[in-house]
């Protein structure tokens, strides 16, 4: 009896292992393998991070890839997002520079996240941005308008049969999730504001009253 | 007895489906799969009738071992049970045999798939977004973009009125796209997962949020398609639609034009100035479009999700707060600054402010709405 | 020397005797089986024609999503575990589960986990109503308040379905009598044995999936919010790597039901005994690699697509080997067809069918028009219905007799078949058809185009549910006033259960059994 109970003892202490390295296999190891195996198959279009590269690309002047451009907005996100031109043509191998432009029509500080994906998936692989305002987090105030700037090289050794690719970018609104980038804004615009005023106040000291106003103003509209 | 009556009864079943392809239904009583109109839709259909086809016979073979078994070797006809229970060669047989079937089904969906997959070198570039519950549509390159929303009136849907034939599937503002075009679809979605599907163009593509899918199509037949939303997507995953037009090249190139023109007479109608019922007969209109989905067709909502708009804090309050939330959105509200025109947002925010017991008294004009999106 | 059963109701809330367990999960997954049931009659009701009539469509996709979760978690899996509980300790001459206490626990949390997911009805924000598959962010970002009390009902069932499992495989591998090898073993042993260890591979990855949602709607991390960096494709990877094995978790022990019965009706051996056992477990090794073709419109690569549609139309294999092997077995048998055989029977056949549409969803390029319409929907019902509620429903046929000692009433259980048979084929055939000309699943309403076959499909449910009444009814009866039962029961049965007198003492095989009675079969 007692050696079967032994026996028991020790399958269940077999099972539960086998329970808590399958719970920590799907918190722990499932979302960073996935993650792993989207950025080595370029599985979901998900694009890379920065690239680097110590040797300079050679530009393939026989060949024309289409590279478009798409801006797309999450729910709840009310900036005006937009890329600069909708398609560009460029050679594989040729840094390319090219920005999308946003801009924040609200009366509060914003914190936007763009989120890549592209078309078709294959070609992840072989587009390398080596600037891109998707790496941040970007913070706008009040009105504020921005050029987010994006470089890029397509890769010589892309798939001939790829002739479009589409770059397109998910604008999410993260000023939730980003009390600090909103706090650091908030200290600059106030910066900003003071350090104008005082300009104002030391050079035309009969209107700083109404300049005061004026300031005020355009950087909390009356909304 | 009655298990050979259960046996004509499948015989009957699967008869049936095989007399498909001839019957072609078109009402109430349609059994199979649209043939669809371009030419993945057609080899789509084939390989669906042939893989249901070898089904039909695997089954034929099993289903009547099955039978004749039960038939002759009952107990009743005083049989004795033999005792064999083991076989390698049969064993053998039907691994193999599948394993060949199989093999003959994957060699067609594979050539067939990397078909539907190559989505380059498309005419027409169309970005397909989902919302909650409504598709936009964005013609790539070319400034035309447009909310899809379903318009069968809530009167049908309630049973106070008849059904039309399109019921549920019809739109105020379809899909246009031209006949033999190569047109590519770039999926995604703004809020939860969505999946835009015509059966008619075999395609199907999951809308989720930060990813771009594409898909593609190049219709044969010009005419009217429609599909629906294919993933769950909150409560009124059933009733965002979608219509397609496909027409003739000389028409889409005049619909296109029509659509940017549209866009500067948007501009020129928000310079005018409107009377009380005017605006109040647009914007029930519109409220019914856009809001009552959600805050319902008599303004009460459905608390807690979705606030009431009789007696709300923003209708009754200052008209910067109410435009603001219906332009920008917010709290769980999305921004209805591009889906309505000028015309539009000023006509459903007077609406609001003066019905349900809300009485303003107060006229938004189109050039409000406009000056508050240029004041911002 | 033996103890009879505690008296009154401490027994049940003490109790560690595995009859007693197995019949407290068997109730209590017939309760669960008619709560899920009514939910299914609502939503026919709302579908008996084009309109809004019953019920608003918020409520209708409760309805959906509850009527998913209470029959998989609540009806089908806790029925396995309530037959493996009585049978699997009398089939390999054990005198009880090796794990008794936790067997109670197992057992007990279960109505606290249904109780926690049922209360969200009477929450504001109401029950969850994003779907049995809860993707996010419709289930996270989107989701109702309650959906936090969703994941602990989920976290608790799964803890219990995992001290389940344990028991089972401890049971299994160490309590044995002497010459009970693994091979000598009745399938329903091995089915259950492989069904086990899927259960404690699986439920821990869906514990992992609720919690990330838990943390994601109270903890601010991002595993499935793309704004944060996450992806929402992950839950459905994550999910179906689950949701596949669960899969067949549901259906292995039928196949084990229906290798006892249908050689005992046909009184001859199983065919291919062995060939069973490697196909149930090709079966289960194959569930873990097939899991993204339920996710074949979520735009994959190519590559991808490829590789899950081979995977999945490998499973065709042996499945087919087990449906041979059972039709081989009938071959030149002596049959006679009793209420428990006419119910295995009809689960090849129909879980058959089953087969055949699974193989056409298997096919990628044309699961684009399948995916999320009623096609699949008739897919997955006519693999669930006939076979997990089937293959209970003869298991409770076959076996009432050896616990109640009594036997149930032949003619109304042939009229019980017969109802629930013609019901399902009523009710979910039609699916095909509406699915194939368009009808999209979980929609309140619809266009008229599917009207007919709609209606049909309602009137057979509630067809299916009057046939549950009326076992109900057969149930109740046998028990309170069934004639006596001989222990063997049944002409051409074998194996240790049939051993014992009927009804079976509350101890059994305290002493190890004599190895002649232990033969494969």
């Amino acid at each position: 009896m007692a050696a079967e109970q032994k026996q028991i003892k020790n399958t269940l202490t077999k099972l539960l292992g086998l329970v808590v390295v399958m719970f920590v296999f799907a918190i722990w190891i499932m979302p960073p393998l996935y993650d792993l195996i989207c950025e080595v198959a370029g599985l979901n279009g998900k694009t890379q991070g920065q690239y680097v590269s110590a040797v300079e690309a050679e530009v393939d002047n026989s060949r024309w890839v289409n590279v478009q451009f798409v801006a797309i907005n999450n729910e709840g996100m009310p900036w005006e997002f937009q890329p600069n031109e909708f398609s560009i043509k460029v050679h594989p191998g040729a840094a390319t520079v090219t920005h999308f432009v946003a801009k924040n029509p609200t009366d509060r500080i914003m914190v936007g996240q763009a989120v890549p994906s592209m078309v078709p998936s294959n070609a992840t692989n072989y587009f390398h941005k080596t600037e891109c305002f998707c790496f941040n987090k970007q913070t706008l105030g009040p009105g504020e308008e921005a050029e987010l700037g994006l470089r890029f090289i397509v890769d010589q050794d892309l798939p001939k049969a790829v002739k479009t690719i589409t770059l397109s970018y998910s604008l999410f609104d993260v000023t939730d999730m980003s009390s600090s980038e909103v706090e650091s804004k908030a200290k600059e615009l106030q910066a900003l504001q003071t350090n104008e005023l005082s300009i104002l106040t030391e050079f035309v000291p009969d209107e700083s009253r109404n300049n005061n106003v004026h300031v005020a103003n355009r950087m909390q509209p009356l909304i | 007895m009655l298990i050979t009556c259960k046996r004509s009864l499948a015989l009957l079943f699967a008869t049936s489906l095989m007399l498909l392809p001839a019957i072609g239904f078109a009402d109430g009583w349609q059994l199979n799969m649209t043939e669809g109109v371009t030419s993945i839709s057609k080899e789509v259909y084939g390989l669906h009738m042939t893989v249901f086809y070898l089904c039909c016979v695997i089954g034929v073979f099993v289903f009547g071992a099955m039978f004749i078994s039960m038939f002759l070797h009952r107990k009743s006809r005083g049989v004795t049970a033999s005792n064999f229970h083991e076989s390698i060669t049969l064993e053998l047989l039907w691994t193999i045999v599948p394993a060949v079937i199989l093999i003959v089904i994957a060699i067609p969906s594979t050539t067939l798939l990397k078909k539907v997959y190559d989505t380059d070198e498309a005419e027409i570039d169309i970005l397909v977004t989902g919302h909650q519950w409504k598709w936009q549509y964005e013609y790539l390159g070319e400034d035309v973009s447009f909310f899809s929303i379903l318009s069968t009136p809530a009167s049908q849907i309630n049973n106070e009125e008849e059904k039309g034939e399109h019921y549920l599937l019809e739109v105020d503002k379809p899909l246009v796209i031209p006949v033999d075009t190569k047109v590519r679809f770039l999926v995604t979605a703004g809020d939860v997962i969505h999946s835009w599907w015509v059966p008619d163009l075999a395609v199907k593509r999951d809308a989720i949020p930060g990813y771009t899918n594409a898909a593609w199509t190049r219709v044969e037949v010009e005419g009217v398609y429609r599909g629906q939303c294919a993933e769950l997507c909150g409560k009124d995953h059933g009733f965002m639609p979608i219509e397609v037009h496909v027409v003739s090249k000389a028409k889409y190139a005049e619909w296109i034009g029509a659509k940017k023109a549209e866009v500067v007479a948007i501009a020129e109608a928000s310079k005018k100035v409107l009377e009380l019922d005017e605006l109040m007969a647009t914007g029930e209109e519109v409220y019914n479009k856009n809001c009552a989905a959600c805050h319902q067709a008599d303004g009460k909502g459905l608390p807690p999700a979705f606030p009431a708009i009789a007696g709300s804090a923003i209708a009754m309050g200052e008209l910067s707060g109410h435009l603001n939330r219906v332009i920008n959105g917010g709290k769980g509200m999305p921004p209805f600054g591009e889906q309505l025109t000028p015309v539009e947002a000023a006509a459903v925010i007077t609406f609001q402010r003066n019905s349900f017991g809300n009485n303003m008294g107060q006229l938004v004009q189109p050039i409000d709405v406009v000056t508050f999106k240029q004041g911002q | 020397m033996a103890h009879g059963p505690a008296k009154g109701i401490t027994r049940w809330f003490f109790t560690t005797n595995h009859k007693d367990i197995g019949t407290m999960y068997l109730w209590f997954s017939f309760a669960m089986f008619l709560l899920g049931g009514s939910f299914a009659l609502v939503i026919r009701m709302e579908l008996f024609q084009p309109g809004l009539q019953i019920v608003e469509p918020n409520f209708f996709n409760q309805m959906t999503t509850m009527h998913g979760l209470i029959m998989v978690f609540g009806a089908v899996m806790p029925a396995f575990v309530g037959l493996a509980n009585w049978m699997i300790p009398m089939m390999i001459g054990a005198p009880d589960m090796a794990l008794p206490r936790m067997n109670n626990w197992s057992f007990w949390i279960l109505p606290f986990a249904f109780a926690l997911l049922v209360s969200t009805f009477f929450m504001e924000g109401g029950a969850p109503n994003f779907g049995w598959t809860f993707y996010a962010p419709l289930s996270t970002t989107y989701a109702p308040d309650t959906v936090t009390f969703f994941i602990f009902g989920v976290h608790i069932m799964g803890a219990s379905s995992i001290m389940g499992a344990i028991n089972i495989v401890a049971t299994i591998l160490n309590l044995r009598a002497p010459g009970m090898t693994l091979m000598k073993m009745p399938l329903f042993v091995w089915t259950w044995l492989i069904t086990a260890y899927l259960l404690i591979a699986v439920m821990p990855v869906l514990a992992g999936v609720v919690t990330m949602m838990l943390m994601d709607i109270h903890f601010g991390t991002s595993f499935f919010d793309a704004a944060g960096g996450g992806d929402p494709v992950l839950f459905q990877h994550v999910f179906w790597f689950f949701g596949h094995p669960e899969v067949y978790i549901m259906i292995l022990p039928a196949f084990g039901i229906v290798s006892a019965i249908i050689p005992t009706f046909a009184r001859k051996p199983l065919f291919g005994y062995s060939s069973m056992v490697y196909a149930t477990a090709s079966i289960a090794f194959l569930s873990f690699i097939v899991w993204a073709h339920h996710m074949f419109t979520v735009g994959m690569p190519l590559f991808g697509e490829l590789v899950f549609m081979y995977a999945t139309m490998l499973i065709a294999i042996p499945t087919g080997v087990k449906v041979f092997n059972w039709v081989t077995t009938m071959w030149q048998g002596a049959m006679t067809f009793e209420t428990p055989m006419l119910f295995s029977i009809a689960f090849v056949i129909l879980f058959t069918i089953g087969g055949f549409s699974g193989l056409m969803l298997a096919i990628a390029p044309v699961d684009f028009q399948y995916h999320d319409t009623y096609f699949v929907v008739a897919h997955f019902h006519y693999v669930l219905v006939p076979g997990a509620i089937f293959s209970i429903t003869a298991a409770v046929y076959y076996w009432l007799p050896k616990w109640s000692g009594k036997m149930y009433d032949e003619s109304l259980g042939q009229v019980h078949f017969w109802l629930a048979f013609i019901g399902l084929n009523v009710t979910f055939f039609p699916m095909h058809f509406s699915g194939l000309a368009g009808m999209p699943r979980r929609i309140p309403d619809y266009n008229p185009l599917w009207a007919d076959w709609n209606m049909i499909s309602s009137i057979g449910a509630f067809l299916f549910g009057a046939a549950q009444i009326l076992f109900l009814y057969i149930v109740i009866r046998t028990i309170v006033s069934g004639k006596k039962a001989t222990d063997r029961v049944w002409e051409g049965s074998h194996g240790l259960e049939w051993t014992v007198p009927s009804p079976a003492p509350y101890h059994t095989f305290t002493t190890p059994p004599p190895k002649e009675d232990m033969q494969s079969y």
